[in-house]
């Protein structure tokens, strides 16, 4: 055909191109995650991945499990609502082992301090103390319990 | 500032990706005059503005993988490109470009030297022109006609592929809803037009200074044209930014005040100095005075490579305001961080020059193996042309 | 503590069984977790946030966060008048150590938690390249950490700056609303740990989730609601100078 005459080399042109197209997408079928896109567009394996990651707190309910005589007194007192590891600290491990993993003996002069130092910016209704002018220095279980702490529920140190 | 936004994700390698990909977009628009709109007189830079657009192309994804955390993951924008992302859409546009338009440009417009090359030369040179001629060694007047009719529609299509190189590189930071200085329908024009000035700039100070580093004459007739280019271009992007600010002050929503004092203070130097006083002024002022004034060759031939240098320093001073200024405020827009530029790290000051001198390399090879000059073409044009 | 042996023989085998079931890897393969049953939210109540930085903390220790970097934090307002528009904020460390005594007294003094919203209309999903980040079926924004290119456009697009880079693993990293513990039917770390109830998990598929019905019926806010991100963390009492 006349209007390709001469145009050889545009067509070898176009076979590379095509050669290349064909390459990529043949690697692409061997590339390409086998569990992508099956929620959308990404790989549907790491939503499995993420939630098989380690927990490290255990959550109250596992520590009420053991320690239901802690909970007798603390569901009575105004600490009712705070967790267990909020002040224990991560004890995943403890609940799994709890023999050999022993959770670590509280300092009560930091402990506390963290959610009871005054401070303008809390709740008005909160307890919150100055602890030097409270108690000079000395360790809050001196005088309350932590797990029932309010000076007049009658459970005291 | 969130605890998080103190140290800045984007280096100043990302400020160094946007001036080079706008190299390549302006200087592919330079040779495009020629090609396509039949400015005779920028002739002699056509080739050379060719070469150094691919010279830039070449080198301008190293700093997008230097940056990468997982460099060796990037191929994945090939593999499962997300529809909804700008950055997406950068490999396919980046392939698109360099295969379809800029190297079979290039290829055909070149395909008469290579012939001749691969049977003149000895060697490697020989074996390397000959692959290049994928085994076709047609070079009658009617096969050189095809090939003078598909590099131009090529160049059609090049054109409007151009913006889109560099456009997308302004969308992706203009559509971030979250960063106020970014976020604008302004910034793809704002970076298409900066890209234009300095890609003129840059092809025209490569003009001027190879031609007299190989002792010949130059054309002042191209020079002065690709002159003029280079001043409505810039008449052009100053209105564009001018448009911008004078909008933000204007509405001054939430995150004016944050941003006006950022730009009076930390970026003092780099916006106001740099970008706009030595950068856009000063080369609009000496250009106008050559086009209003009657100035011998060789004043005009000085204002023009004093204008061309300051035009590129106030191009890489825009595209380090937008990315580095960016990201210098806070969302909040109550607090401001700073950024700590390393030396020899991997995006470090460093790492930058030697990425900006690596394309002049490649450039100097590309020009060693694919000569453009007017009159080393092998083939007079002048006789087969319509 | 004074417990018979007789009543720990009892009482560590079903603790253990309990245990057990929740240590179940696997959303799919977890015998009572179905992704199509939740819609996870949050609820931060600002009138009951007290700054004492145990949601950090915890985070921190439950995620293995790096020093340095937050996927949740504590902010400390300061607004001297009626001026909203220019709040001093601090928020030293994330709050992970409480705060410091306010400088100025007076003024009108909150703290807000911050995290990822989990924004049903995300900005960040929408602009990673390869589709590393992503919502799950049941609500949650999570970073698939073998995916990521570490191109930090998500860091970017996010309007909250709750993301970062993992400096080790130098991919995206953020809040996951402690996915691994929700599928599990734990609580995140930081709702388990806030001793005041100011973080509060929600699942707004189910009818009968108490915050569900929190929200139906009190004033709520979320941050930036002009972003138009959906955003699925709730406040409660949230003040207008919060940026």
């Amino acid at each position: 055909m006349k209007i390709f005459q001469d145009a050889g080399h545009l067509f070898r042109v176009a076979a590379v191109f095509l050669v290349g197209l064909i390459a990529f997408l043949t690697l692409r079928s061997f590339l390409v995650p086998r569990s992508f896109g099956r929620y959308g567009h990404y790989r549907a394996n790491a939503i499995t991945e993420i939630a098989a990651l380690p927990v490290r707190y255990a959550g109250h309910q596992v520590c009420e499990g053991c320690h239901a005589d802690v909970l007798d007194v603390k569901s009575k007192g105004v600490h009712k609502g705070v967790a267990c590891e909020s002040c224990h600290g991560a004890l995943a491990a403890h609940a799994d082992d709890p023999g050999s993993v022993t959770p670590v003996k509280l300092d009560t002069a930091v402990l506390c301090v963290r959610c009871h130092q005054e401070s303008l910016a809390k709740p008005k209704n909160f307890p919150q103390v100055n602890a030097v002018e409270h108690s000079g220095g000395a360790a809050c279980n001196t005088c309350h319990q932590p797990h029932s702490p309010a000076m007049n529920v009658g459970v005291t140190q | 500032m969130y605890p998080n936004e103190v140290e800045l994700q984007w280096s100043v390698l990302i400020v160094l990706y946007p001036f080079l990909t706008g190299l390549v977009a302006g200087a592919f628009i330079l040779a495009s005059l020629e090609r396509v709109f039949q400015v005779q007189a920028v002739k002699p830079t056509y080739r050379l503005a060719l070469l150094t657009a691919l010279a830039f192309l070449l080198v301008a994804p190293l700093p997008l993988q230097l940056h990468l955390g997982h460099p060796e993951r990037s191929f994945e924008m090939y593999l499962t490109p997300h529809g909804s992302s700008a950055m997406a859409m950068f490999g396919f546009v980046y392939l698109w470009y360099l295969l379809a338009v800029l190297v079979l440009e290039i290829w055909l417009d070149y395909r008469y030297d290579i012939v001749v090359l691969s049977q003149t030369t000895t060697g490697w040179r020989r074996l390397l022109y000959r692959i290049l001629t994928l085994g076709s060694t047609n070079i009658s007047p009617r096969a050189l006609h095809i090939d003078e009719r598909a590099g131009w529609l090529i160049t059609v299509i090049g054109i409007p592929s151009a913006f889109l190189l560099h456009g997308y590189v302004g969308f992706i930071f203009g559509s971030v809803k979250a960063n106020p200085w970014w976020s604008s329908p302004l910034m793809p024009v704002v970076f298409l037009f900066s890209a234009m000035v300095s890609g003129i700039a840059v092809v025209m100070l490569l003009y001027m200074l190879l031609t007299t580093m190989r002792r010949e004459p130059i054309d002042m007739c191209c020079v002065d044209t690709v002159a003029k280019y280079l001043f409505y271009t810039f008449i052009i992007d100053f209105s564009l930014e001018m448009l911008d600010l004078i909008h933000r002050i204007y509405e001054a929503d939430e995150s004016f005040r944050s941003l006006d004092f950022m730009v009076h203070t930390k970026l003092y130097f780099s916006h106001i100095v740099v970008q706009i006083l030595l950068g856009t002024v000063t080369p609009i002022i000496l250009l106008a005075i050559t086009q209003v004034a009657k100035l011998n060759d060789l004043v005009r031939k000085r204002i023009y490579a004093v204008a061309g240098c300051l035009t590129l320093v106030g191009i890489f001073a825009m595209r380090w305001n937008v990315v580095i200024g960016g990201q210098l405020f806070s969302k909040s827009f109550l607090g401001y961080t700073t950024y700590k530029m390393g030396f020899v790290t991997r995006e470090g000051l460093l790492m930058a020059i030697m990425l900006t001198i690596l394309p002049f390399i490649f450039l100097w090879i590309l020009v060693k193996l694919l000569p453009p000059w007017p009159e080393k073409t092998l083939f007079a044009k002048a006789a087969s042309a319509p | 503590m004074t417990m018979t042996r007789r009543q720990l023989l009892i009482l560590l085998p079903a603790a253990a069984v309990a245990w057990d079931s929740i240590l179940a890897s696997t959303p799919e393969a977890s015998p009572n977790y179905n992704m199509a049953e939740h819609w996870w939210a949050m609820l931060i109540d600002i009138t009951k946030c007290i700054g004492c930085g145990s949601c950090v903390r915890a985070c921190q220790l439950e995620n293995h966060v790096p020093d340095g970097y937050y996927r949740t934090w504590v902010e400390r307002y300061h607004i001297q008048d009626w001026e909203m528009e220019y709040p001093k904020v601090d928020s030293p460390e994330g709050g992970k150590n409480g705060f410091p005594a306010a400088k100025e007294a007076g003024g009108k003094n909150f703290f807000v938690p911050k995290l990822c919203n989990h924004c049903a209309d995300s900005p960040c999903t929408q602009v990673c390249p390869v589709g590393a980040t992503f919502i799950s079926p049941d609500g949650v924004v999570l970073i698939d950490q073998k995916y990521c290119l570490g191109c930090r456009y998500c860091v970017q697009a996010c309007p909250y700056g709750c993301r970062f880079i993992n400096p080790q693993t130098k991919t995206a990293n953020k809040c996951t609303l402690c996915y691994h513990r929700i599928t599990k039917g734990l609580t995140t770390a930081c709702c388990e740990v806030c001793p005041t109830g100011a973080r509060q998990l929600a699942n707004l598929k189910n009818p009968n989730d108490p915050i569900h019905e929190f929200l139906r019926t009190h004033s709520v806010q979320v941050l930036k609601p002009q972003m138009a991100t959906h955003s699925k963390c709730f406040y409660y009492g949230l003040d207008g100078s919060v940026r």
